[in-house]
């Protein structure tokens, strides 16, 4: 039989070992948004933007901590290097900016899976995804999907290994009729857009797959050469939801990827009335 | 031959022309254009082969000079939205010179505003439809963009069509001389009727049992 000492097994909990799993009395405390992240930043969270890269010190994104790039070798296996090129296309510099805009003290942390031609994309995707797993970044935006079905087992076995190695998956949902993924995962944090201004605005959707919707209309997003442009899509949506749990787990970093997404639901405007 | 090439050549002589294709295309980016009251509406496509999104239908600017034009699929807001798969609203990126330059190479004109939505058939995301510049008065909706996203549905359809026709023509034009006599069996027999036409299908039969008598697919 165990000591008291050794970790619970993960598939039982004995009668006698319920006591070790250590909620304090009181927690949660009442969830109120305040609680949540009144007064957070993001501080001491890591943020990965799997996208097209990050512009170096663009003025809305700040210091990204670490930049890699995606590419496969010869035989097909993935190869991560420094990035030396940046954004390519701009879509994860916006991304990266929104994020800071709602946790300014977060580690920006770059994977660019997109921008060196359209070929083999799902394969670099995939393989991104899988090294910012295995990095243990505490959130991982992903304003893309696949709609590649070969890809799905596999996206679906890295969204619940995230799932429980305490990685959230924020993940852009399609507003199209199409079946694609990760979204539509249950393991990770799904957002559509609304038309609300307030960034801070999130709505709880009890009819899935889409869980959640984030500010996605005219958002002005930071853009290539040090600029912004305003911007409407689940693709802006996603990051402020991104930040909103990085400013939650900056705040209460012992928050499992469950906790975290049962906090956004008491928290929700739809829920909570915004308080 | 392959069963494939077979089919593809039987298809390929019955198929409706490029030209039809093409009008379908066009006939989508003008509707497009008209539902968004904007000064523009195209529709790429991705070729796989060499990477490139390829001009297949303008309405409005660039009409007359854009077909046929390629560009580097990572490329412009049309590279992000293939990519991504997501669709995309950008307003006012005139103030922005080197978006304004990239988007006047592939577009001929710099808009203020545009919408691409990508066109997606089941696993395959074939292109991109784009709406540029609608009315600078009207305020953008999402269910414009939900609107958009259901029509980009339709054309991405239209768009597969048009594949599957080349692919079809392409067998036709490379693969052997067997396959366009089947291609020109199935065209001739299609505009045939009546009396002719059964005694063609009972021709064809009789072929059968000679040269494939234990391969009839019912």
């Amino acid at each position: 039989m165990a000591s008291r000492d050794e970790p619970i097994p993960a598939w039982s909990l004995a009668a006698d070992a319920a006591g070790q799993l250590g909620f304090a009395a009181n927690w949660p405390e009442r969830v109120t948004r305040d609680w949540a992240f009144g007064g957070g930043d993001g501080e001491g969270v890591r943020v990965c933007i799997l996208d097209s890269g990050v512009e170096r010190e663009h003025p809305l994104v700040g210091t990204v901590e670490r930049a890699v790039a995606v590419s496969l070798g010869v035989d097909g296996e993935a190869i991560v290097e420094a990035d030396e090129e940046g954004d390519l296309c701009g879509h994860g510099t916006a991304c990266a900016g929104i994020v800071r805009s709602l946790a300014p003290a977060c580690a920006i942390h770059s994977v660019r899976v997109l921008g060196a031609g359209y070929t083999g994309s799902g394969d670099v995707l995939l393989a991104g995804l899988r090294w910012a797993v295995e990095q243990g970044f505490e959130v991982i935006n992903m304003s893309l999907s696949t709609t590649k079905r070969q890809f799905s087992g596999l996206l679906h076995e890295l969204a619940d290994s995230a799932y429980f190695r305490r990685t959230v998956l924020v993940a852009s949902a399609h507003n199209m009729p199409v079946e694609s993924y990760p979204w539509r995962f249950s393991a990770v944090i799904s957002v559509g857009s609304h038309e609300d201004p307030d960034p801070l605005a999130y709505y709880y959707n009890p009819s899935p797959p889409v869980e959640f919707f984030a500010r996605g209309v005219g958002v002005d997003v930071a853009w290539l050469g040090g600029g912004s442009v305003r911007c409407t899509g689940n693709s802006f949506a996603t990051p402020h939801l991104s930040g909103i749990c990085a400013r939650i787990l900056g705040k209460h970093p012992e928050l499992t990827p469950f906790q975290l997404k049962s906090v956004l639901l008491l928290t929700a405007t739809n829920v909570a009335g915004g308080q | 031959m392959s069963r494939d090439e077979l089919r593809a050549a039987v298809a390929a002589g019955v198929l409706a022309s490029e030209e039809v294709h093409r009008e379908l295309l066009q006939s989508i980016v003008e509707v497009a254009r008209a539902m968004f009251a904007a000064r523009a509406s195209s529709i790429v496509l991705l070729d796989e082969a060499t990477d490139e999104l390829v001009f297949e239908a303008v309405a409005g600017e660039g009409s007359d000079t854009l077909i046929g034009q390629r560009f580097p699929s990572s490329k412009g807001i049309s590279g992000w939205v293939l990519v991504t798969r997501q669709p995309l609203v950008l307003e006012d990126v005139s103030q922005d010179p080197r978006f304004a330059r990239d988007v006047a190479e592939s577009t001929g004109y710099v808009p203020q505003g545009l919408m691409a939505v990508p066109l997606l058939h089941e696993e395959r995301a074939l292109g991109v439809l784009s709406v540029l510049d609608r009315p600078k008065a009207s305020q953008f909706t999402l269910a414009e963009m939900d609107l958009l996203g259901l029509f980009a549905g339709q054309a991405a359809i239209a768009l597969e069509l048009l594949q599957r026709a080349r692919r079809a023509r392409s067998v036709l034009a490379e693969g052997p001389e067997e396959v366009a006599i089947v291609a020109r069996l199935a065209a001739a027999l299609e505009l045939r009727e009546g009396t002719g036409r059964e005694a063609a299908i009972r021709l064809l039969h009789a072929l059968e049992d000679v040269i494939a008598p234990n391969d009839r697919d019912g």
